[in-house]
């Protein structure tokens, strides 16, 4: 060990920080040529969406020292090592490469889907209407006025409670407004991490010795510590195909304004096929989300495949975000087109890996409702809260709900829901 | 070692095959002095490759296990409380009795405190081992599965790949005399930061080629005749292609050929395969399915 600390490495000095082969000469070897056509590759990577930093172009130049840069597969592997750090950027880098430098065409990349045929006029203008709310509804968006004193309190309390799908414009509008005030306290969990607390099951060694040493050696008292406590990864799936298009838009844009702090919320969305938006929420707003992945995976003629989309789910993603105590949201009105029964199974897998399966139905909000729904039913033994999301009072009992999940996995609370749906907003 | 061929054949020579890409991303990283960050699916051979590349450079592997609320007590050092405080009270009863034993004057308390934080009390911990052991010769650092760690882990990664040195507040800053050889390995059961990763020298591992795998097979289990052996590796190959919950790996197919080897016979058939299954998926979900007609018909495809 050498406390005094020594360059690390045995490198020759300067030309080798810099990269440079000893005895290498940019200009004589065409190292000039092949540095402004690795600079103009780089810039062609990101005008592609790659995110190549300057650690990266650094790289790549670099690796150019060490290799036999002519050799058109030493250039590519060189390029392939240094510049692409995630495997979904490995396609569009093999596409650009052959562009760039010449040589057969990469693999073509899937078509994109044609654009389904879109909604029918009411639809679509109820659509357009929660679209502009979002706009709204982004706290960076300038501020446009509309008087608030046309809401008197009566007003206020009746829109509590009305369905999102009979809203007016102006209402939806204020809906927008009040769900700024909703506050959304994603259930706790204990981690393995500790720090220090007053009262506390492990001793805070690091502590009791540095107070014993300033103690000259007396131990006076105990420091302790205790395991961490933080949020809860969510994860959504909403259904975005025919009705529940509206109402998913709201329940996104209710997280995505309470939960763009804290970004552990993965986001997915489905139809007839599962996708996955959380990238895309990040860098847009909820709508320009929802219609760009609407386009690829909402199929008229194919229905809602629940069971198919939960399996994708499973297989695709669920290692990856359902570690460490995810709360799982889904909201659907679980009109499966599928079997039934495949339903069940893709259910209880998922209610197997997740802290607690929230299912969300705006249909749960209607008089007389009873989920009988083709794959409601099957669910809803893997569910453990079934709650309605069709006006503002259910989002409010959501964002509740979700800061009081159990420690315990599976105290499920579905059935009180079940026998009395209606209870929950009549409270 | 000249290049990346070289190097791709002194790994072969020691029984891993590395296709060209992964030999550049290991040539690079080597000659670039840049963590290697390995993302792929369990069973491809993350792992294998650090502790490969340790026999090449015969030196030593450091390997830590990251875990969810690993810290840097775990990774890099902690002081060795119990023996800080028994050489505390030891001190104190060798001391003039009447001494008060509480409350020390101030530059005694200093005093013993730099006692206290010496080297014999520290307990070194992976990654300090890694900058130690460099005194002599790059060691290879092993960060295994670091996707369990938490994020607060990657920063404080972050700044140690950045120039491999640690600061113990009450000792002062040790840094590495050689650059240790640093592999980072991820089953992607989360997403790592990017940050980390544009440190590194990223590469996805693929599960090995048809070719690649037969290779592998011939050389751990050289009993298992030419026939056989592409049997069962085809087989292993189409398995990978059903939509199974765990499919199975490099060391799967090494362990299911070894059985089929002491098997005997001439050629894999469904009675073979159906008893040895539990040699490549582990779930008993996937047993289910390919049991049966299933395991019929990949046979007689992967023929």
């Amino acid at each position: 060990m050498s406390a005094n600390g020594s360059d690390p490495g045995p490198g020759p000095g300067l030309g080798h920080a810099l990269g440079l082969r000893p005895g290498f000469d940019p200009a004589r070897e065409g190292g000039l040529d092949l540095a402004r056509e690795a600079v103009g590759f780089v810039r062609v990577l990101r005008a592609a969406g790659l995110p190549v930093g300057v650690e990266q172009s650094e790289s790549f130049a670099q690796a150019l020292a060490w290799i036999d840069p002519l050799a058109r597969r030493e250039l590519y592997l060189a390029a392939r090592a240094t510049l692409v750090f995630r495997r979904e950027d490995q396609a569009v880098f093999d596409e650009r490469f052959a562009a760039y430098f010449g040589g057969p065409p990469a693999r073509p990349r899937a078509q994109a889907t044609p654009r389904a045929p879109r909604h029918d006029r009411a639809e679509f203008f109820r659509t357009a209407l929660v679209a502009y709310m979002a706009e709204r509804v982004d706290p960076n968006a300038r501020e446009v006025d509309v008087p608030e004193h046309h809401k008197a309190a009566s007003g206020a309390e009746l829109l509590q409670r009305k369905d999102f799908g009979d809203c007016t414009p102006a209402e939806l509008e204020a809906i927008a407004r009040a769900m700024r005030d909703l506050r959304l306290d994603v259930t706790l969990r204990v981690s393995r991490r500790l720090v220090r607390a007053r009262r506390g099951d492990r001793l805070d060694l690091p502590r009791i010795v540095r107070d014993a040493a300033r103690r000259g050696g007396a131990v006076l008292g105990l420091a302790r510590r205790r395991p961490k406590l933080r949020r809860r990864p969510l994860v959504v799936l909403a259904d975005i195909s025919g009705s529940m298009e509206l109402y998913s838009r709201i329940l996104l844009l209710f997280l995505h304004g309470v939960t763009r702090l804290h970004a552990r919320t993965e986001t997915f969305v489905f139809g007839t096929r599962l996708t996955r938006i959380t990238s895309q929420l990040q860098i847009r707003n909820v709508d320009a989300a929802l219609d760009h992945a609407a386009r690829e995976i909402v199929d008229f003629a194919g229905g809602t495949r629940i069971a198919d989309c939960l399996h994708a789910f499973d297989r695709l993603h669920a290692r990856r975000v359902l570690g460490r105590g995810a709360v799982v949201l889904i909201i659907s009105d679980g009109w499966e087109t599928g079997e039934p029964a495949r339903l069940g199974g893709e259910m209880r897998r998922l209610a197997e890996r997740a802290h607690r399966v929230v299912w969300l139905n705006p249909l749960l909000g209607r008089a007389g409702y009873a989920p009988f729904a083709r794959g409601m039913a099957v669910a809803l033994a893997y569910i453990d809260d079934f709650l309605p999301i069709h006006d503002l009072r259910s989002l409010q009992e959501l964002a509740t709900r979700l800061g009081r999940i159990p420690r315990r996995k599976g105290a499920r609370s579905i059935d009180a829901s079940r026998r009395a749906p209606r209870s929950i907003h009549e409270a | 070692m000249l290049n990346r061929q070289a190097l791709a054949e002194q790994l072969a020579a020691l029984g891993y095959i590395v296709d060209d890409a992964l030999a550049m991303s290991v040539f690079l990283a080597l000659r670039m002095q840049r963590p290697l960050f390995l993302e792929g699916a369990p069973g491809v051979g993350k792992t294998l490759l650090a502790t490969m590349l340790a026999q090449l450079f015969e030196t030593r592997l450091i390997r830590l296990q990251c875990y969810e609320g690993l810290d840097l007590a775990q990774a890099a050092y902690e002081w060795n409380y119990p023996r800080q405080l028994l050489a505390l009270q030891a001190q104190h009863r060798a001391e003039p009795a009447g001494a008060p034993a509480v409350e020390h004057a101030a530059p005694a308390g200093a005093a013993e405190t730099d006692e206290l934080y010496r080297e014999a009390f520290l307990l070194k911990r992976p990654l300090l081992q890694a900058i130690d052991a460099a005194a002599e010769r790059a060691p290879v650092l092993l960060i295994d599965e670091i996707d369990r760690a938490d994020e607060e882990f990657e920063s404080f990664l972050l700044e140690l790949l950045g120039d491999f040195q640690i600061t113990i507040p009450e000792l002062g800053t040790l840094k590495a005399r050689h650059r240790p050889i640093v592999v980072l390995t991820s089953n992607r059961t989360r997403d790592v930061h990017d940050a980390l990763k544009r440190r590194c020298l990223y590469h996805w591992i693929d599960y090995p080629t048809l070719a690649t795998e037969i290779e592998i097979v011939r050389r751990k289990v050289p009993a298992l005749g030419e026939h056989l052996r592409r049997r069962v590796v085809a087989f292993v190959q189409r398995l990978r292609r059903e939509d199974l919950s765990k499919l199975p790996g490099v060391a799967e197919t090494v362990d299911w050929a070894e059985a089929i080897s002491h098997v005997g016979g001439e050629t894999l058939d469904p009675p073979t395969v159906e008893a040895t299954l539990g040699l490549l998926l582990k779930y008993h979900d996937d047993i289910e399915r390919v049991r049966g007609p299933l395991a019929v018909q990949l046979l007689a495809e992967s023929a």
